[in-house]
């Protein structure tokens, strides 16, 4: 069977690990809130600061996950409600007026849900299979049974599953690690208990 | 020139997000690729808009860019002799 040894779930200005509270948010918004922990956890990493919101989220949220992992051959399986709406809004917004158009570049590219696996694969040097499943909710069945066929085919030796989200500054991140032993059984019911 | 250079080097560090850097961490003569600040292809394009959205240049060859971007120096003299913003 298969399980999970470790959770993470960003929340309603907190962050948790295996639901014991790491960090309380004492700052004026997400982004302070990020930057916080980024330095409290002794990040460097200047990309970080060039991220979208929703990708500084991912980004933590598997900082705190794979802090001490070693394992490079981690499947990276993601999903949320909106893809990249938040960052899409802010492109638009540079581009409807005909008398000033100038996209900017640097958020254009934060315009697709997928380049929060991508920031996450750079920074963790991982070369790994990957996907970002749209849905209404977090498809906890779906990602049970994509998750152990990675493992059982030896396609990946752990899998990093997630709900991330970020929009008009609302926020929620869900990541979980799926391996071959560990304390949590892999199970529809563990993994909704985990991301409700 | 030095106030263009002083209004260079804040923009530079406002749009593209250089955080913990200061006006006088830039060097005039610094180079901001490679070496220097360490910006990305990205940054470039970046750049690149703010000629445009600022200072009223649109670069016709993007190549262009490899001599005009070496350093806050080089950008601030290509400003002064082309721009049509004021």
């Amino acid at each position: 069977m298969y399980a999970i040894n470790k959770f993470i779930n960003i929340q309603k200005d907190a962050i948790f690990e295996n639901g014991i509270c790491l960090f309380k948010n004492e700052e004026d918004g997400f982004s302070a809130f990020m930057k916080r922990v980024y330095k409290e956890r002794g990040i460097n990493y200047p990309k970080f600061y060039k991220m979208d919101d929703l990708c500084k989220l991912a980004f933590i949220a598997a900082e705190l996950l794979l802090g001490d992992e070693e394992e490079k051959d981690i499947a990276l399986l993601l999903s949320n409600r909106e893809a990249s709406l938040d960052t899409d809004l802010k492109h638009q917004q540079t581009i409807q007026d005909a008398a000033a158009y100038f996209p900017s570049p640097a958020v254009f590219v934060y315009t697709l849900p997928n380049i929060t696996i991508g920031e996450i694969s750079i920074r963790h040097a991982l070369k790994s299979e990957s996907a970002f499943f749209i849905a209404e909710r977090f498809p906890a069945e779906r990602m049970q049974q994509y998750a152990q066929y990675l493992l059982k085919t030896k396609k990946a030796v752990k899998v990093l599953c997630g709900w991330v989200h970020f929009l008009n500054g609302e926020y929620r991140a869900d990541f979980y690690l799926v391996e071959t032993h560990g304390n949590i059984a892999h199970t529809i019911e563990n993994i909704n208990e985990i991301t409700k | 020139m030095e106030a263009l250079k002083q209004e260079l080097k804040e923009r530079i560090i406002e749009v593209l997000n250089l955080e913990d850097i200061t006006p006088a961490d830039i060097q005039d003569t610094e180079a901001l690729f490679g070496d220097g600040l360490g910006l990305d292809s990205i940054d470039a394009l970046e750049l690149i808009v703010l000629l445009d959205k600022e200072y009223g240049i649109k670069l016709a060859d993007p190549k262009q860019g490899k001599e005009i971007f070496q350093s806050v120096e080089t950008m601030a003299q290509f400003i002064a002799e082309n721009r049509t913003k004021l």
